[in-house]
């Protein structure tokens, strides 16, 4: 690089990339200087971290003095806990029979019989997997969690989408909930709410209602203002208006609102066991501590299933022809499951009988072992490549170099790519986590996270690019898009878990598979909205497929790309911190044995709060693309 | 040009402009609606005579509605025609508030309606004035039937009620048969039949329709406002009626304001635009207008030369230049034209000839 600054700076004019270059050279040049000064070395005895775990100590001495948990929050925590023992028992009575019956029932409402015999076989694979108890645990967090969600994310919804001043005041909020990496709520929560089911109930609330808000704003803003005007000129009130007009016009977005605020809360639900909320999530964590995939995959796949339960059931809302309204003979086809489930609770065994069940622990112990030693030389030589390559030597040069050096770099960058104000708040977050203590465990994760980002980038750019040129390979493609978007963040954990053991390229491996959909998709769709006149000129004027690729469709997708890489980076962030369960260590590993050890709390709690300065900070520097919709966002916009 | 000015004079005593409020169905006294941070300051100072584009250049503020006065007859249709960007659509909102004027009044029925409490106003557009939309505003999760029946569901009336009420009003407006119909199942010109027909439904004193057919197809167009005059026969209410479309507002209005830039500009019949337009603005909207279809003799006749023969055809003042060519061709006599019994002039053929051929029409020539 030092040889081409030196090349262009002999010509007359500097050509353009002569002052990044030069920069770069000065950073270089500064970096072999100083060297090893300066650096901020771990240290698990920081006083910032033991002054947060003797807050914690004070907390739990004072949770039954204190006012403000005494008339406030543990109120909040008994609320929640009683509607979740209510799901819970409700769910229970029921049994498995009953829950079958009355999910198909439901199912068949929202969708027709096809829908309704997804739910009742996926209902039935949580028994057969051997999972019923926490599988109906689960199922009673979601429900408690999204009622929540809704309860509290419609309304406000409501209110952002009908004032302007509302959703101003909003929409910060929502940003910065949603670039906050999902572990980052649960040390909080755990101080205020003690751990169990009412704080993972909370914390999944939390994950889950910014879709609420923001669809439902969406949905509510865009119901066609004459038709409220109408409204209006007919004498109606705000209340007869909002009732009559704004909600059913809104109905069936909102529906997708519901469906965006499940997928959520069944990702978050999971990671919710960390701070010992019931159900799956319990058996996950602890196949991941143990490297355990044969333990893992059952609750995985019950997971999957339920996603994909719900997601048929409110999608199949969503699509639903607006003028249909419900056939007597539909209620009746529901009710004979909801009536047979309900009918045989008292006939048959409570429990999912043992003989219709399958334990597949140990053969898929057994077949992980098998992957682990037959495909040796390709996953040892990919993780090898990757460490020796590229994390190895990015790690060193980030925690060798002097923290102000690195501090200057990022508002280097920052303000080249998305301007002043935001390089200062990058910069203002990277300051924030240097006075935190944990400076080198972020460089660790940022290297990381970096080193994920670029895979994802490469790979999320070849496909999208060859999805856009191939309807065919799009067509393909898309539904293995579609089902990696439903499947909650955790699930990606398993197979890179099984290729890779424990490892940093595990966590590398899982935010790639995780993160790269959207890419794909957001790049693919950039260059399809290329407007055609603009591609039917270039290629009138002779140009090959390849300059139309270069000289036309990438630059004029270059805000999609640059949104991709903005969300690659947001997603990979949060996977890296979950990987510290699979050995990508660093902040996502303090934050877990944060939760597992009382004396580390401290420490746990302070790398969640850095995950979500680094958050902020990396999306503030790759922010000079356009506004960010949701992560998740979905095909329906 | 004297006999003009009389007779303007006399058209506007005619169109009520001079009446007392009372016998008016709607009032407007100097309404201004100025868009922007700071509308009141620039409605205070002397900022608002500035035109609109150096007001939005020095404030920053839009002036849609600029001091615009004049009263609706009970029963009648007045027409306010303007480009797009005049202020026509702003102007018929504040009628009822839809958005709130700067300044000025609002009489309907006799009330005050900007004094109106937020339960008195939605009184008055509940019972007193309806509405009808450009781009329909049709509600379309609801059935036609439903749609029409808004207006009294929000009254609280039952269901019953409401839709017996309804289902009357789709047959007034041709739509029998179609009460199950979904909006977007029917054609553009069907569904504006359901907008109007909701607003009938509420029977309303006055009805106000804002550019209800631009968005229709030109033939589906001439349909829908012969089921205006149609309607209007019938039932009989005051419309104000908004549209960019003059040969619409010379077929529908009784009388028609023409509109710039958020004032008005001129008042008064069709054959008045067209016979006298108030400047030069006006003249150019209604220069492609066939004259021979829309003025009258009175516009054309003079005073006998000396020795003229008066014993030709008579024709009553009102009747249309196009109908006299048939009575002129049958005689030589010149035409000799009578108002209230006596005669007010002549015509003969080379008046009419040099009329038709575009011609100065003799009342200018001899100015």
């Amino acid at each position: 690089m030092s040889s081409t600054a030196v090349s262009a700076a002999s010509g007359l004019r500097l050509p353009r990339w002569a002052a990044p270059a030069g920069v770069a050279v000065v950073l270089a040049a500064a970096y072999v200087v100083f060297r090893g000064t300066a650096t901020l070395p771990h240290d698990d005895e920081a006083p910032q971290f033991l002054a947060v775990t003797e807050l914690r100590e004070w907390i739990d001495d004072h949770r039954n003095d204190n006012p403000l948990f005494l008339y406030f929050l543990n109120y909040i925590r008994l609320f929640v806990g009683a509607l979740h023992t209510l799901f819970q028992s409700v769910l229970h009575a029921l049994g498995w029979p009953g829950i079958t019956g009355v999910m198909g029932a439901l199912a068949w409402l929202a969708g027709g019989w096809r829908v309704a015999l997804v739910a009742v076989a996926g209902v039935s694979a949580f028994g057969v997997l051997g999972l019923w108890e926490s599988s109906v645990d689960t199922l009673a967090l979601v429900g408690v969690a999204v009622l929540l969600s809704l309860a509290i994310g419609v309304p406000v919804g409501v209110w952002a989408g009908l004032s302007a001043r509302a959703r101003r005041a909003v929409t910060p909020v929502l940003d910065v909930m949603q670039i906050m990496p999902t572990f980052a709520y649960l040390a909080p929560l755990a101080l205020f709410f003690h751990i169990g089911a009412p704080a993972g109930a909370i914390a999944t609330m939390i994950y889950a209602i910014p879709p609420a808000i923001r669809i439902t704003a969406l949905a509510v803003s865009e119901v066609s203002p004459t038709a409220v005007e109408a409204s209006a000129s007919l004498g109606a009130t705000r209340r007869q208006t909002l009732v009559k007009v704004y909600l059913p016009l809104a109905r069936s977005t909102m529906a997708l609102a519901v469906n965006q605020t499940i997928m959520m809360a069944l990702s978050m639900v999971v990671i919710a066991s960390l701070i010992s909320a019931p159900g799956l999530g319990g058996d996950i964590i602890r196949g991941l501590s143990r490297a355990q995939v044969g333990i893992m995959l059952p609750a995985g796949v019950a997971i999957v299933v339920m996603a994909v339960v719900l997601d048929r059931m409110t999608m199949a809302l969503v699509d639903r022809d607006p003028h249909t309204r419900l056939r007597r003979l539909d209620l009746l086809a529901a009710g004979v499951p909801a009536a047979a489930g309900v009918a045989l609770i008292p006939l048959l065994p409570r429990v999912w009988p043992e003989s219709l069940t399958i334990n597949v622990v140990a053969e898929v112990n057994q077949a992980v072992a098998w992957a682990e030693t037959n495909w040796y030389a390709v996953t040892t030589f990919a993780k090898d490549a990757t460490t020796y390559a590229l994390l190895n030597p990015l790690e060193s040069l980030l925690t060798s170099a002097p923290w102000w050096l690195v501090a200057l770099a990022v508002l280097t960058v920052a303000w080249r790519v998305s301007g002043p104000r935001r390089a200062l708040t990058a910069l203002a977050c990277l300051l924030g986590i240097a006075l935190l203590g944990v400076w080198e465990h972020t460089m660790q994760t940022m290297t990381t996270v970096a080193v994920a980002v670029l895979l994802t980038l490469t790979i999320g750019l070849v496909l999208g690019v060859a999805a856009a040129r191939s309807p065919r390979f799009s067509a393909v493609q898309r539904p293995l898009l579609d089902a990696a978007q439903t499947m909650p963040a955790f699930v990606y954990l398993l197979p890179a878990l099984a290729l890779f053991g424990t490892t940093r390229f595990t966590a590398i491996f899982a935010s790639v598979v995780y993160a790269v959909p959207p890419v794909v998709r957001l790049v693919e769709d950039g260059i399809r909205t290329v407007p055609a006149p603009v591609v039917e000129a270039a290629v009138s004027t002779g140009s090959t497929p390849g300059q139309l690729l270069w000289k036309v469709q990438l630059p004029m997708a270059r805000p999609a790309i640059l949104l991709a890489a903005n969300q690659g980076i947001v997603m990979t962030l949060a996977m890296v911190v979950i990987g510290g369960l699979v050995g990508a260590g660093a902040l996502g590993y303090d934050v877990v044995s944060g939760f597992s050890q009382r004396t580390d709390f401290g420490m746990g709690f302070v790398a969640g709060v850095a995950t979500v300065l680094l958050g902020i900070m990396l999306d503030r520097i790759t922010q000079g693309a356009d506004r960010r919709p949701s992560p998740r966002k979905r095909k329906v916009t | 040009m004297s006999l003009f000015t009389t007779y303007v004079e006399r058209g506007n005593e005619e169109a009520g402009v001079g009446d007392s409020p009372d016998s008016a169905a709607i009032t407007v006294e100097g309404l201004w609606k100025i868009f922007g941070p700071r509308a009141r300051e620039v409605l205070d100072g002397d900022d608002r005579h500035l035109d609109p584009a150096a007001l939005r250049e020095k404030t920053g503020c839009t002036a849609a509605v600029r001091d615009v006065s004049f009263a609706v007859r009970p029963g009648e249709v007045f027409v306010v025609m303007g480009l797009s960007g005049s202020g026509k659509s702003t102007l018929v909102r504040c009628l009822t508030r839809l958005i709130e004027p700067s300044a000025g009044s609002i009489t309907i029925g006799g009330e005050d309606v900007r004094a109106a409490s937020p339960a008195r106003l939605r009184e008055i557009r509940r019972h007193r004035v309806s509405m009808v939309f450009q781009h329909f505003g049709l509600l379309p999760h609801r059935r036609v039937i439903d749609n029409v029946a808004y207006g009294l569901e929000i009254q609280g009336a039952t269901r019953a009620e409401r839709h017996a009420r309804a289902a009357e009003i789709l047959s007034l407006v041709g739509l029998d048969g179609h009460a199950d119909a979904y909006p977007d199942q029917l054609s553009g010109g069907m569904q504006q039949r359901v907008g109007l027909a909701r607003a009938l439904a509420v029977d309303p004193q006055v009805m106000l329709l804002d550019e209800p057919f631009s968005a229709l197809d030109p033939l589906i167009r001439r349909d829908m406002q012969a089921e205006v005059v149609r309607l209007h026969r019938e039932v009989g209410k005051t419309m104000v009626f908004i549209t960019h479309d003059l040969s619409e507002a010379l077929k529908l209005g009784e009388r028609i304001a023409i509109m710039r830039a958020g004032a008005i500009v001129q008042v008064g019949t069709a054959e008045e635009l067209v016979g006298a337009p108030a400047d030069d603005y006006v003249a150019d909207f209604v220069r492609d207008v066939p004259r021979a279809n829309v003025l009258t003799l009175r516009w054309i006749c003079r005073d006998p030369e000396p020795g003229e023969p008066l014993d030709g055809p008579e024709l009553p003042a009102g009747t249309r230049v196009a109908d006299a060519i048939g009575v002129a061709s049958a005689s030589s006599r010149p035409i000799k034209v009578v108002a209230g019994g006596e005669l007010a002039g002549v015509v003969d053929r080379v008046d009419l000839l040099a009329f038709l051929a575009g011609q100065d029409t003799p009342a200018r020539a001899t100015a």
